[in-house]
Formats: C-alpha cells, sequence, structure tokens
C-alpha cells in the first residue's frame, strides 16, 4: 500500500477519536514545554550571570598576595603582604597590560552631617576606572597626584550617595564626608554599575590609596597592597600578561627557581568559564528532569495505543481479511503513534516558547529558547512515539485474522 | 478453479487432538455456484476458513487459480486474500465510521492503484448493487441488506476469482436474504465461481451444487434438485458481463 494512504487511515483515526487524541498528546505537549522553559531559564540565567562577571571588567586579572606559612601552619591565600607598589609600577610597564591599580579594601563608617553609612571603602590609584572600565557620571576620579600627595579626596558610588545624602541622583562633588572621622572631599561619582552576585558594587567609596595608607594602617601593613586588578590589552593576551606578571613578580620578589609564588593571580576568564559551567549544570539538571515526564508521555502513548489495537481488533481483522499485509498494519498504527508524539511535540514547542516568555516576565529573570533545545525535543518526542509505537503496533500487525474476526 | 486433495486440519486442546478437516477432497470449477452444508462441528467453518486462506491446512492440497496455498508465506497468502478471493461475513465486517464507497474501496487500497481509479471503480460496483444513492451513507445509516450489499460490492472490488461467503444471509430477514440470493444468482449468471456456506437448506437451494460436510469430509455432494430463483431487483448485469469479457 501506499504510504500516503496509511498517513490518511492514520490521520482519519486520530480524529475520530479527537479527544482521546488530544489527552494523548498532553503528555508530551507538557513534557517538551516543561523541557524548553527549563532549558530556557537556565540559559537566561547563564546569560545573566555572564553578563554580571563580564560588568566587572573585561579581560580583567586579579593578584593577590600569597599565604603566610608560619611554622608550617598556613593562614590562607591572601594573609601575606608581599605585594607593594613598586610591583603595581612595574606591572604597569610591561607589555600585554594596559593598566594596572593597587586595591587596599576595608569597611569604615563614612558620615555626613546627621546622616552615616557603614561601607567599603578602597584605597585605589589614577587606572582604577579604566581597568574596570567604569565611567563616571560626575565630577572626576582619583588622580596620579592624590596618590603621590596623599590628599583628602574621595569617590562615591551611587548607592553610598544615596544611603548619604537621601537621594542617589544628588551630586555631592565639593560636599565634605568623613570616613573613620577623617574629613574628605568628594570629588566624584561614579556611573552605576549593578549588583554582581551578592555585592553592590554601587555601594563603595574610593580615595588615594597613599591616603589610605597612611590613615587607615598601621605597622607593616603600611607598605603593603592587597590585591593589584590588572587589564590585559585584549582577551587574547591574557595568558601572555599573565607569564609577564609572574616572572617580573618573582624578579621583584627575589624568589629563587626552587621557592614557590608568594602571590597568586587569578583570571576572570576563569571565574567566568567556572560560573558558566555551574550554570550549565543546573540547565543539564532541570532539563532531565523535565525529559521525565517527557518519557512518561511517551508511556502514555504505549498505553493508549495498546488499549486502541485491542478496541479495533475487528476492525484489523476486517483489513487482515480483505488482503492487509502485517506492514500495511504496521505502519498505520505506527504513524498514529508517531503523528501523536510530532504533533505533541511540536504544541509543546510552541508552549514552550509563550511559557518561557511569561514565566521570565513572571521571576523578572530573562529567558532564552536555545534553538537546539527546540530541535531536540522534537526529535526526541518523534522518536518516541516510534520507540512506544512499535510494540502496539506489532501487537496489531501479527494478529491472527480469524481470531480477530470473531472478537466482539 | 479450485483443487483439494486429502486435506487435514489438526488442533491440538491440551492432549486431545481435534481433527476438524479429515481428509477432504473437493474440486470447484469456473463459474460454479456451490453451497457448503453441514451440521455445527462437521468442519464446514474451518473448510471456509482455509478456503478464504485464512487458516493453513496441516497437511494436503490446495491449488487455488493456479497458486499452492499450502506453499505460501503470510505475506503472499495476504496478497492471495487480497485479488483472488472476495469475502461476504454474516456480520458483513463493514468498517464503522467509515462512508460505503470508502468500505467498497478498501481492497483496491491494498492492492494499489491510483485514487481516481479506486473511486470509479468502487462507484461502478456499488452501482452494480444498486446503491449509488447511498454511496456516503455509513454502514450503521444503512439497513441490514444495504450493509450486505456493499460487502458484496466490496468483494467485487479487486475482480477475484472467487467469492466466498459465509452465512451471508444469517443476520438477515426473509425480504433482505432473498434480495441478496438473487444478487448471487445474477452474479454467478454474469460469471461470477460463488462459494456460500450457510446451515439453511432453502438457501442452498438457491445455488446449483451442495457439498455436505460430516465429521471433517465431504459426505455428499450433488447438484441441487428444483433450483430456487430468487425475485430481486436486476442488477443489469449484461454491461458488467461485456466488461468482464473485456477483462479476460
Amino acid at each position: 500500500m501506499n504510504i500516503f494512504e496509511s498517513f490518511r487511515i492514520s490521520f482519519r483515526s486520530l480524529l475520530a477519536n479527537k479527544l482521546r487524541s488530544f489527552l494523548t498528546m498532553l503528555g508530551i505537549i507538557i513534557g517538551v514545554g516543561a523541557v524548553i522553559i527549563m532549558v530556557s531559564i537556565g540559559e537566561g540565567t547563564n546569560q545573566v550571570v555572564t553578563q554580571q562577571i563580564q560588568s566587572l571588567g573585561s579581560n580583567l586579572i586579579t593578584i593577590s598576595p600569597g599565604a603566610v606559612s608560619s611554622g608550617g601552619v598556613s593562614q590562607g591565600s591572601g594573609s601575606a603582604q608581599t605585594l607593594k607598589m613598586a610591583d603595581v609600577d612595574s606591572i604597569n610597564q610591561l607589555d600585554a597590560v594596559a593598566a594596572a591599580a593597587p586595591s587596599y579594601q576595608g569597611r569604615y563608617q563614612v558620615a555626613v552631617a546627621g546622616k552615616n553609612t557603614n561601607t567599603t571603602v578602597t584605597g585605589t590609584s589614577a587606572n582604577f576606572t579604566q581597568v574596570k572600565s567604569w565611567p563616571m557620571l560626575s565630577g572626576r576620579f582619583i588622580t596620579d597626584d592624590d596618590v603621590t600627595n596623599g590628599t583628602k579626596v574621595a569617590v562615591l558610588g551611587t548607592t553610598t550617595v544615596g544611603n548619604l545624602f537621601g537621594n542617589s541622583n544628588y551630586d555631592p562633588v565639593g560636599q565634605m564626608v568623613k570616613i573613620n572621622n577623617v574629613p574628605f572631599t568628594v570629588v566624584g561619582v561614579l556611573s552605576s554599575k549593578g549588583a554582581s552576585g551578592f555585592q553592590d558594587q554601587d555601594d563603595a567609596v574610593y580615595i588615594p590609596i597613599n591616603t589610605y595608607r597612611s590613615r587607615f594602617l598601621g605597622g607593616k601593613s603600611r607598605d603593603s597592597i592587597q590585591q593589584i586588578l590588572v587589564e590585559a590589552k585584549s582577551a587574547d593576551q591574557i595568558n601572555q600578561a599573565i607569564n609577564e606578571m609572574e616572572f617580573t613578580l618573582r624578579q621583584n620578589h627575589k624568589l629563587g627557581f626552587t621557592k614557590p609564588d608568594d602571590f597568586s593571580i587569578r583570571n576572570f576568564a576563569d571565574i567566568l568559564a567556572s560560573a558558566q559551567a555551574s550554570t550549565q549544570t543546573m540547565t543539564l539538571f532541570l532539563g532531565g528532569v523535565a525529559a521525565i515526564s517527557l518519557l512518561v508521555g511517551g508511556i502514555g502513548i504505549m498505553n493508549i495505543m495498546l488499549v486502541s489495537v485491542t478496541e479495533r481488533t475487528r476492525e484489523i481483522g476486517i483489513r487482515k481479511a480483505i488482503g492487509a499485509k502485517e506492514r500495511d498494519l504496521l505502519f498505520q498504527f505506527l504513524i498514529e503513534a508517531v503523528t501523536l508524539a510530532v504533533l505533541g511535540g511540536a504544541v509543546g514547542v510552541a508552549i514552550g516558547y509563550i511559557g518561557s516568555g511569561n514565566i521570565g516576565n513572571l521571576m523578572h529573570t530573562p529567558t532564552s529558547v536555545p534553538l537546539n533545545a527546540v530541535v531536540l525535543s522534537v526529535v526526541f518526542s518523534a522518536a518516541i512515539g516510534i520507540i512506544f509505537g512499535v510494540v502496539p503496533a506489532r501487537k496489531a500487525s501479527k494478529l491472527d485474522p480469524i481470531e480477530a474476526l470473531r472478537y466482539e | 478453479m479450485i483443487r483439494i486433495e486429502n486435506l487435514r486440519k489438526t488442533y491440538a486442546t491440551g492432549d486431545v487432538e481435534v481433527h476438524a478437516l479429515n481428509g477432504v477432497n473437493l474440486v470447484i470449477d469456473e463459474h460454479e455456484f456451490v453451497a457448503i452444508m453441514g451440521p455445527s462441528g462437521s468442519g464446514k467453518s474451518t473448510m471456509m476458513n482455509v478456503l478464504g486462506c485464512l487458516d493453513k491446512p496441516t497437511s494436503g492440497t490446495y491449488i487455488l487459480d493456479g497458486i499452492d496455498v499450502i506453499a505460501a508465506s503470510q505475506n503472499q497468502l495476504s496478497e492471495i486474500r487480497n485479488r483472488k478471493i472476495g469475502f461476504i461475513f454474516q456480520s458483513f465486517n463493514l468498517l464503522k465510521r467509515t462512508t460505503a464507497l470508502e468500505n467498497v474501496e478498501l481492497p483496491m487500497l491494498y492492492a494499489g492503484g491510483s485514487a481516481k481509479q479506486r473511486h470509479e471503480k468502487a462507484a461502478y460496483c456499488l452501482e452494480l448493487v444498486g446503491l449509488t444513492d447511498r454511496m456516503h451513507h455509513k454502514p450503521n445509516e444503512l439497513s441490514g441488506g444495504q450493509q450486505q450489499r456493499v460487502a458484496i460490492a466490496r468483494a467485487l472490488m479487486n475482480d477475484p476469482a472467487i467469492i466466498l461467503a459465509d452465512e451471508p444471509t444469517g443476520n438477515l430477514d426473509t425480504k433482505s436474504s432473498v434480495e441478496i440470493m438473487s444478487i448471487f444468482q445474477q452474479l454467478n449468471d454474469a460469471g461470477h465461481t460463488i462459494v456460500v456456506v450457510t446451515h439453511e437448506p432453502e438457501i442452498a437451494q438457491h445455488t446449483k451444487r451442495s457439498v455436505w460436510f460430516r465429521d471433517g469430509s465431504v459426505s455428499s455432494d450433488e447438484p441441487v434438485a428444483e433450483r430456487r430463483f430468487a425475485e430481486g431487483p436486476d442488477l443489469q448485469l449484461t454491461r458488467h458481463q461485456e466488461r468482464k469479457g473485456e477483462g479476460a
């Protein structure tokens, strides 16, 4: 028999039982819809995380001091005070480095007349805005002169402006603020950068590094730097920059061949990759859970097709007596199963598209439907139709026509 | 047309072997009109299934229109049923929710051929049995007699070598029964070979030859004396006869 006739017969019998066909498809519709919604949420989250990490600064590399080891007990990375201003200067000279900025951070009380807040105060240099690719909202940033002279000037983030002056749109340039009871003049406000992870990057105050060290630090820490932020000239040059810095720092610190590094270099591309890996795992997990419901939908198809074969035993008997071959009946029932699965898959994709948009709006997370998830779930549902359709279709094709004709 | 020699069919039910057919010899020629009679348990139903290639005999010879049925595979049996045999059942066995026309088209659907060819032939067969105006009705909208006429049209669809009717009037009232037998007689006059399985002597009297079965074999085989001629609508089969003649 012609394959088109097989399709026609199958479609007719599906249309003859519209409600049942729809309910059978519902399993696949929900399955595919769920897979697409889940994967799109995962994919959307991935994009947000990527954007946030990239907003911390493109081509960004951080250098922290190594661990202090007293009597064989390590006090953890960053506990040593091995990084000096001289290191920053020599890193600034390197070929693959665009800019390097020192950083020393602490939490201090910041106050204006009648109001105060507790925020992160960072001592840094003029290069900071370039390294972090962070434009100013008003005023200016710290200059090299400020660092050299240790002037008492401060640059605020918009959240801190809001906390201190009651309105984050207020322009406080020229105002006085007291940081840890030391008066500073506000010279600029950084543009808003938004939250990264759990941290609000706009809740911050920046002052010249030398001022920070002389006013807030004592003893040994006076010469040391907590962290160096480095911007590579381009993404391709990140590895080169890391190698150059490692060499320079070992030379500066006079480390012999056998001595380990007394600093650690971290690359934001690596952090990005590991963050993406973790959101991808989440996507896979969500998709996997949803795929189980697709499997359940497939079993639903098999169940209904088995019932349908039993119910239509007499029809099968008539067709066989009249000359239908086993192959004809196999195709007829297989096509029914695959049609249910593929049609269900298509509706599921449509619902997934609409649903992921709506859920994204509801949860205020962006969603994005990846094309490969759509293709995969449609192919997968067709495969399910074949796999779960074969058993009932074979049952139908193997029926004994005499028995089938006798069936009431 | 049909040559059956020493045909046996044995069913094993538990430890007991049942010989449903126990050495049947039967020859049916072209243009014959045969009634197979016998009490229940005589083996006539098994004979019907074997004749219709629905069931394979255990041993013996069965040649249908030059084809050795015993040697045929399941697939070949399907093909023989499709092209050589026209079935008519007691309970009509039409597909529900399917129009008369589509029911009649069914055998050619499995035989192949274009949709246009199929529609034309089906319409022609329905015209033969006088149901042109009921073409698009579904079985549940037709009377028993009309449904059986649709089944006859379906049996004629692939120009079979033989028409096999299993108790064709068993579910019909007297008037419809006579009508159906009239159609059979006219088809036989037009050249069709017909075998009817029945337990009603009156039905058998409409045929030309009656074969009696008893305990799995033929007990008597003789021409019908005092043949009855059924009153029924004239099918105007002269044209059909010509068409058959052209086809042959």
